[in-house]
Parts: structure tokens; C-alpha cells; sequence
């Protein structure tokens, strides 16, 4: 083993939240472009380039998602289990909305009506548009608490129901979702498209922008009141996992203990202002590159603030708080997670190296003239 | 009490997606590698048919990959959110593979493929043809790593139950890895997915030969199938999966239900060609056998003994009971009472831990089980015979027809006495189904054969349940049959109008259909029109 049990449960934590972030940062991407095809592109070459851009990247993309759900499973096996169960018609909805999109980019073009092309449009930002959304209200209700007990044989049950899901604060965390990735693709398609396409996807992104910074500050203030969790006491968090083995109460407010325990992490919130501020000028000097930098680390700055603020709690039951899921005990074994983490090592940089690659050999700005002249040989 | 129906409609649930996604999954494994053939010959000779032929079944393996990508993604929502007791229970072990399955394979072949289909003008050829061969491997290990924890399911090696846990955890990857019947099932499984491919491509190709349209491209395309086609049926047939049947105590259950053999016989087996097994009497009816097969199918030897069902029964018993005194230590150690000597017992047991957990189905307690109860486990401890029986005939006589269909082609191709050979060309065109309805009659006797239990001998089935309701699935399940049914339409109708208008819909102006449109009036082809790209 490289590391002691309770190490490496808290690298698990920070792979859990890597793997999110680069699933926000590249699927979220063309899931913002998605959600702006129609908004974007005025004739159907120019949805076309919309679509383009991300037509060789999206598939390599979604496998962070699908990788991150892996990860959830072999490491976090009790999250995985409570929460998909949990929240079942919440999942049941992301994937059947995530059913849309491989079938709508690769089958849109393929057929010459307007009818048919229109229909996979819509289909792209429903695809698009709803796991965005139902990702967002999903976080929101962690920090609610969610209402699932846990039996004497560690069998889980929910005992909420999917409308209760679907409450103020979770919406408001859902539209935060939606308008981050949206602000994202929007710039995005300012980096890799040019002339009226690229301003216009610019325009919404920035738009997007403005009602992500004052909805994620709402949010804060809200967070500050809501009932947060805390650990009063827990067994030792070198031995066997057991997540009934704690005690915890709420109070109100306590979502921002850590930040006051460690003001280091207060980077996250406030870097993520920052950097949505600082994605609007380079987007508005054009200045997409910069811009497309600032929008990918103001996600991993909302999806650390999220994490840091739950933490160490992953699941907490509004329930029985007592039995509520953190990264201490609702683990998997030290053996797996030392497997886990040496797959990890290994294969994230590799990944990283050929989708650069791929990523690099498919850069360019797509034109509607480029679309016009290979338009068999296009998505 | 556990909810029967509830289990049942669960079980459907996963089954119907299950399957459903293996109908497309075989397509892209061997497509793949038929790519990689075709595009290696237009790069080493630099002939253009050849780039035309990698790009047109490359859009039939597009219209077949996409629906494969979305109906992949269920199968590991489902482990959440319909059998999350199982996902506590052995996502310690199964969810390794799975996240490996991701990081190592899926990533290689999704980050390739969509360089793979838009890639062709920014790379150059033998870039390209790497990107081909990258996909095509990433393809086959996405593959290995998901009958890594399939095969951990039918054979659990590598791992331990853990009371303080209350779950199995693992002990040791590198036998979870080298799993021998992860081994067997790969070869089986992905060699299976080249026969599919090949018998498309060359059913798809006969019918061009049959029409008289593009004779150059369908009788090149025509040679690559039945060489890699023939060779992929040998691989499947003589490395089937059943050599894998002798290791594991379920895969011997398996074993002797697909025999429908009751009792052990001796050494080397007789294979029962066919037979009308009788489940209540433990017979089977006019049975036609074959001296020796089944032993060779099944051990590879001649002196290796395959055990038949009532054997089996007797050592059910023995370890259903011996379950039930883990189960009693179990609830001991879970209650706090963990002296040396109660840990010590319990791990001399643990082992028939599973078999006591079959008993749950009638009483909560295990331990209270009367006799009558006992003997009824002992009955769910095996998958139904006839099911098994025939789903296994199936699958190897559609191999066995396709054995044929690929020799005889290989063979006249080898002749170029080919096109002379309409009926074989019909035989193939008529034989596209064959692949797909092997595959998933191998399917039912590989997962179906594993009831009653989700991981062998350690948790059954109804044991692994999520706690939902009876509508929840039903809910979910109809909305999957209508979606899957619309998914499928879509699929199917553009699948079907790309390949009627063969080549010619890559518009290089060379085929069929560009011909006559040359030098007809535009407007005579309606039909074949407005297909774009």
C-alpha cells in the first residue's frame, strides 16, 4: 500500500471531485453547445458549425462522466448505491435525456430534411439541457439532506419522493448548473467559430455569466442559513468502514465551518466569482482563449466550493443524520482503494495526453464554408 | 417477505436492457477491426476503393455505435438504482473492473472514434489508420474488462466477506484480473462480436452482388468478411465458452442444466442432441445422444467426469445448511458478540454464507428454516432446465449454420467462382439474423444459468434488489420499452435506407446510383434521394 487508509480516503475525495471537474469542463462543455444550437445558428449550416465543433470531442468527453460514475461505484460503493437508488427518477431522467445526444450527433446530418434535422436539434438540448439541470439539483439537495435510512445489513432505502426533489433551494442550484456550462459552450463556440456565429454565441455566453454570478452568490447567502451538518464524534477512520458508527447534528450556517477552519479553501468561492468576472472582459476583448481558461477554472472553483463545503459528508441524511455518508465510512476497502488509485495514476495522464492530441489535430475554426464544401464528410 | 414480483419485474427490467444493448455491442467489436483490415489495405496499396470501403461501412458502424454509446449508459445507472444492494454489497470487487473499464478502454475508444469518422482530411493516412486501430483496440479491451466483472459474477475468486463491512471485499486483484473464466468469456464473447460483423458486412454485400450494383466494392468487401469471418467462427466454436464451465461451482450447475443431465454420468459424457427434459421427474425425454461431445465440450478430456444435477442437489443441501450456521455466527458478530472463538466459527463457514442467504426468501431469520423449506432452497439453488436446454441448442445450432455459410464462402470467394453462386449469396443474405440471435440465446444461457444468484453462491437475485416499488419499475420499465422501441425505429430505418443506397451515398461520384443519376433525369429516384452524408 502506498498510502494509509485515511490518506487515501481523502485522495479519493480530491479524485472524485478531479473526475466532476473535467467532466464540467469538457462534456459540460458541448453540453452548453448543445443547449445553444438553436440559439446560435440561424440556418442550418450554421447549426451545423455549432454542432462541429465538438463532433469529434463529445463521446470522449461523456466518458468522464461514465468514469466518474465508475469511480463512484468502486470507491464510494454506498453513495453509489443510496444515492442512484435514491434519487431514481431523478437518474431514470438524466439518462433517458442522455439517450439523446450520441443519437442526435451522429444522425442529425445524416438525413436532408428540415423536419428531422429539427427534431435532433431540439433533442440535442433536451439531452443537453436536462442533466445539466437535474446534475445541479441533485447537489442542491445534498446540502438539505436527504431523506434515507440504512438498515442493520447496510441495505439503504429512500423514503422521499422525486417531487421533493424539486424544492427552491435544489432549482436554484440546477439553474446555476445550467447557466455555468451554458456560459462555458457559449464561449467555447466564441473560440472555435467565427464572424455572426461567434458573436452571438459570445453574447449568450456572457449573458450567461452575469446570471451565474449573481444566482451563485444567492445561493452563498442561502447556504449561510440553511441547517449545515457537522461530525460531533466518529470511530477511527484508519479501521472498517461503517457508517453507523458517528454522531452528527445541524446546525444553521454550519455549511461554512471549513471555510472558517481553513480560510486557504475560501480560494474556491471566490475564485470562481473571480474567474466567471474575469471570462466576461477576455470574452468581451475578444479574447476567447483566455476566456475559455477562466470559464473552466470558475467551474472547478464552484465544484470544489460545493465539495469543500459538504465536507467530509457526501450524502447526509436529513433523516437520521447520525447515519449520513462521508468520505470516511462510506468507503471502499484500503485494498481497492489502493487499486483504484494506482489505475488512476496511471491512466488520467495518459488520457489527458491523447485527447490533447486528438484535440489538437481537430482545431480549427469551423466555417460555414468548410461545412458547405465537406458537407458528406460532416456531422 | 421479499416482493416477487417486485424481483421479477427488476430482473425483466435489467434483462430487456441487457439485451437490448447486446444487440449492438457485437456490431461494433468486430466492425472495428473490419475497418482496420479494410483502411491497412488502402494505406499499404493506396487504392481508393479501399478508403471508400472503410468510409461506407464506417457510417454503418456510426449509425450502430451511437445507439450502442446511449444504451450503454443504463447498464451503470442500473447498478445504482436498480440493484444498489448488490452496488454495497460487491462494489468493493465489481466496481474495479468497471471504473478500470472506463479509464483504460472506453476513454481510448470514444476519444478515437469521433477522430475516426471527421478526421479523414486532417490527418494523414497513416495517422488515420492508427486512429482505426486505436478505436478497434480500445473497443475489444472496453470489452475484456467488463467480462472481467461479469466473469468475477460467475465465478467470484479474489475476494472475501467482511462482517464488519457486511459486504465482500477484495483480496487480491491480480486473481480478480486472471479470473479463468474472464479469460474464456473474452475470447468467446469478442470473437462472437467478429462474426456478427462479418456476417453483416458479408450478408450486406451478397445482396450488392445479387442486385449486380457495385460488383468491385461488395466482392472486395465480400472477401474481407468471409476470411475474417471464417477465422472468428473457428475462434468461437473451438474456444466456445463451456471450457470455462469447469471451474466455479455455478458454472457446473450451468453445465449440467444446459445437458439437461440428472445424473452424473461416467466419463466422457454423451452429448444430448436433442430431448424433452422433465424437470418434476429429473428426466429427459427422448433423448437423441452423441457418445463423448459433451465430455470434450465440456472438460476438453475424456476422462473428466461432468456432474449432474441430483449430485449437485446433495451438496446444496449440505452447504444450504452449513449456511445457515454462518448466518447464525453472522448475526452474532453483527450484534456486537465478537469473541475469537464466534470469528473463528463464522470464517470456518462463511464460505456457505450465500447458501443460507437462499433461505431468506421464506423466513427473514434463516436460522428458524424448516425442513420443508430447506428443500425447497435446495430447488432454487438451480436455473430452470429447459430454458437452458434450448437456448444453448439455439445458439450452437445457428453456429453451426453459419459455420457453413462462412466455409462454403471463404472457399468460392478463394475460386472467384463467387457471383456464380446465388444461392450461397442468398444463404448469407438470409443468414444476417443468425449472429445477433446466437449471441443472445448465449446471453440467457450465460446470465440466466447464473439464477438464482446475482454473484455465485455468495448473493442471490431477490437478495440484491433495490428498495423501490413494484411501479417505480413498472414505470421505468415501460418508459424503456417505449424508448427503446423508438430508439430501435430510428436506428433500424436509417440503417436499412443507408444500406440500400449503398456506396453511392458517400457521393465521390463513382457509384452505382451517381451513375444513373447522371444520366437520368434527376427526379426518377425519389426514393433514394435525401440521403445526406
Amino acid at each position: 500500500m502506498i498510502f494509509d487508509y485515511e490518506t487515501l480516503k481523502l485522495l479519493w475525495w480530491l479524485i472524485i471531485g478531479i473526475l466532476l471537474i473535467a467532466f464540467a469542463i469538457t462534456d459540460g462543455m458541448d453540453m452548453g453547445v448543445a443547449m445553444l444550437i438553436k440559439l446560435v445558428g440561424k440556418t442550418d449550416s450554421e447549426r451545423r458549425v455549432v454542432i462541429n465543433t465538438v463532433g469529434a470531442h463529445w463521446d470522449g468527453n461523456q466518458v468522464w462522466f461514465i468514469t466518474a460514475g465508475g469511480a463512484l461505484f468502486a470507491a464510494w460503493p454506498m453513495v453509489y448505491a443510496a444515492a442512484f437508488s435514491g434519487f431514481y427518477f431523478a437518474m431514470m431522467l438524466i439518462l433517458f435525456a442522455l439517450f439523446f445526444r450520441p443519437l442526435g450527433f451522429d444522425y442529425r446530418s445524416k438525413i436532408d430534411s428540415p423536419r428531422w434535422r429539427n427534431n435532433w436539434d431540439w433533442a440535442l438540448f433536451a439531452g443537453s439541457a436536462i442533466p445539466a439541470l437535474v446534475f445541479g439539483v441533485a447537489f442542491g439537495n445534498l446540502f438539505l439532506g436527504v431523506p434515507f435510512s440504512i438498515d442493520e445489513y447496510l441495505r439503504t432505502s429512500y423514503q422521499g419522493s422525486f417531487f421533493s426533489l424539486l424544492n427552491p433551494f435544489a432549482l436554484l442550484s440546477g439553474i446555476i448548473s445550467l447557466t455555468m456550462l451554458l456560459a462555458h459552450g457559449g464561449i467555447w463556440l466564441q473560440l472555435r467559430t467565427d464572424t455572426d456565429i461567434a458573436r452571438r454565441a459570445a453574447q449568450y455566453g456572457r449573458y450567461a455569466l452575469l446570471v451565474f454570478v449573481v444566482l451563485f452568490a444567492l445561493a452563498g447567502i442561502w447556504v449561510a442559513n440553511l441547517d449545515g451538518y457537522q461530525i460531533l464524534s466518529m470511530g477511527d477512520k484508519q479501521g472498517f468502514a461503517n457508517p453507523m458508527d458517528k454522531t452528527v447534528t445541524t446546525a444553521a450556517g454550519a455549511w461554512l465551518n471549513n471555510y472558517q477552519q481553513t480560510p486557504l479553501t475560501m480560494l474556491f468561492p471566490v475564485g470562481a466569482f473571480t474567474m466567471a468576472a474575469t471570462a466576461w472582459f477576455f470574452s468581451k476583448i475578444n479574447k476567447p482563449a483566455l476566456a475559455l481558461m477562466a470559464t473552466s477554472l470558475m467551474l472547478a472553483g464552484v465544484i470544489m466550493t460545493a465539495g469543500i463545503s459538504l465536507f467530509p459528508f457526501v450524502l447526509p441524511s436529513s433523516n437520521h443524520p447520525d447515519i449520513s455518508l462521508t468520505i470516511w465510512d462510506a468507503v471502499s476497502s484500503h485494498r481497492t482503494l489502493n487499486v483504484m488509485f494506482v489505475a488512476v495514476s496511471i491512466f488520467v495522464p495518459l488520457i489527458l495526453l491523447y485527447t490533447t492530441w486528438c484535440y489538437v489535430q481537430m482545431w480549427r475554426k469551423v466555417t460555414v464554408e468548410e461545412i458547405e464544401n465537406n458537407s458528406h464528410d460532416s456531422y | 417477505m421479499i416482493d416477487e414480483t417486485f424481483v421479477d419485474l427488476s430482473r425483466l427490467q435489467f434483462a430487456v436492457t441487457a439485451l437490448f444493448h447486446f444487440l449492438f455491442v457485437p456490431l461494433t467489436l468486430g466492425m472495428t477491426w473490419i475497418l482496420v483490415i479494410m483502411e491497412s489495405v488502402y494505406v499499404m496499396t493506396g487504392r481508393e476503393i479501399y478508403r471508400d470501403m472503410t468510409k461506407f461501412w464506417g457510417k454503418l458502424f456510426g449509425i450502430n455505435f451511437a445507439i450502442g454509446v446511449a444504451t450503454g449508459l443504463t447498464m451503470e445507472f442500473e447498478f445504482g438504482t436498480n440493484w444498489s444492494y448488490y452496488s454495497h454489497y460487491v462494489g468493493d470487487v465489481f466496481g474495479a473492473p468497471l471504473a478500470i473499464e472506463g479509464l483504460m478502454a472506453f476513454f481510448l475508444e470514444s476519444t478515437f472514434v469521433g477522430v475516426f469518422f471527421l478526421g479523414w482530411e486532417r490527418l494523414s493516412k497513416r495517422q488515420h489508420l492508427a486512429v482505426t486501430f486505436i478505436m478497434a483496440f480500445g473497443t475489444s479491451m472496453s470489452a475484456l474488462w467488463i467480462l472481467v466483472a461479469n466473469a468475477w459474477m460467475q465465478n467470484p475468486i479474489g475476494a472475501e466477506f467482511n462482517y464488519q463491512t457486511m459486504r465482500m471485499e477484495m483480496t487480491s486483484f491480480t486473481e480478480l484480473v486472471f479470473n479463468p473464466v474472464a479469460q474464456v468469456k473474452f475470447i468467446h464473447t469478442v470473437s462472437a462480436g467478429y462474426v456478427a460483423a462479418s456476417m453483416f458486412v458479408l450478408g450486406i454485400s451478397s445482396w450488392y452482388i445479387l442486385k449486380g450494383r457495385d460488383l468491385a466494392f461488395a466482392k472486395r468487401s465480400f472477401s474481407v468478411a468471409s476470411g475474417f469471418g471464417l477465422a472468428s467462427i473457428l475462434c468461437v466454436i473451438l474456444l466456445g465458452d463451456e471450457s470455462g464451465y469447469e471451474v466455479g461451482e455455478v458454472q457446473k450447475v450451468k453445465l449440467a442444466s444446459i445437458e439437461a443431465e440428472w445424473h452424473t454420468e461416467e466419463a466422457p459424457a454423451a452429448f444430448t442432441l436433442v430431448g424433452i427434459p422433465d424437470s418434476d421427474k429429473q428426466v429427459t425425454h427422448a433423448a437423441v445422444k452423441i457418445p463423448y461431445v459433451m465430455g470434450i465440450i465440456a472438460t476438453r478430456s475424456l476422462d473428466e467426469q461432468v456432474t449432474g444435477i441430483i449430485d449437485l442437489e446433495k451438496q446444496h443441501e449440505v452447504r444450504i445448511r452449513n449456511g445457515m450456521i454462518a448466518y447464525k455466527y453472522l448475526e452474532k458478530l453483527r450484534s456486537g458478540d465478537d469473541s475469537a472463538e464466534n470469528i473463528a466459527k463464522f470464517d470456518t463457514l462463511k464460505a456457505d454464507l450465500g447458501y443460507g442467504l437462499l433461505l431468506k426468501r421464506y423466513t427473514p431469520n434463516v436460522v428458524d428454516a424448516s425442513e420443508a423449506q430447506i428443500q425447497q432452497a435446495v430447488k432454487d439453488s438451480f436455473p430452470k432446465v429447459g430454458p437452458m436446454f434450448w437456448s444453448f441448442r439455439i445458439m450452437v445450432g445457428c453456429g453451426v449454420i453459419m459455420l457453413a455459410v462462412f466455409v462454403l464462402s471463404f472457399y468460392y470467394n478463394a475460386h472467384r467462382v463467387i457471383e456464380q453462386k446465388r444461392w450461397l449469396l442468398w444463404a448469407a443474405v438470409w443468414s444476417i439474423p443468425l449472429p445477433w440471435i446466437a449471441i443472445e440465446f448465449g446471453w440467457i444461457v450465460a446470465e440466466y444459468g447464473r439464477q438464482p444468484w446475482a454473484i455465485s453462491e455468495i448473493l442471490p437475485t431477490f437478495l440484491a434488489t433495490s428498495s423501490l416499488t413494484v411501479n417505480d419499475i413498472l414505470i421505468s420499465l415501460t418508459g424503456f420499452i417505449v424508448f427503446y422501441t423508438g430508439l430501435a425505429s430510428v436506428e433500424g430505418w436509417l440503417m436499412l435506407r443507408f444500406v440500400k443506397r449503398g456506396p453511392s451515398s458517400l457521393h465521390t461520384g463513382k457509384y452505382h446510383f451517381e451513375h444513373l443519376e447522371d444520366s437520368t433525369s434527376n427526379s426518377q429516384i425519389t426514393d433514394e434521394q435525401g440521403v445526406n452524408s
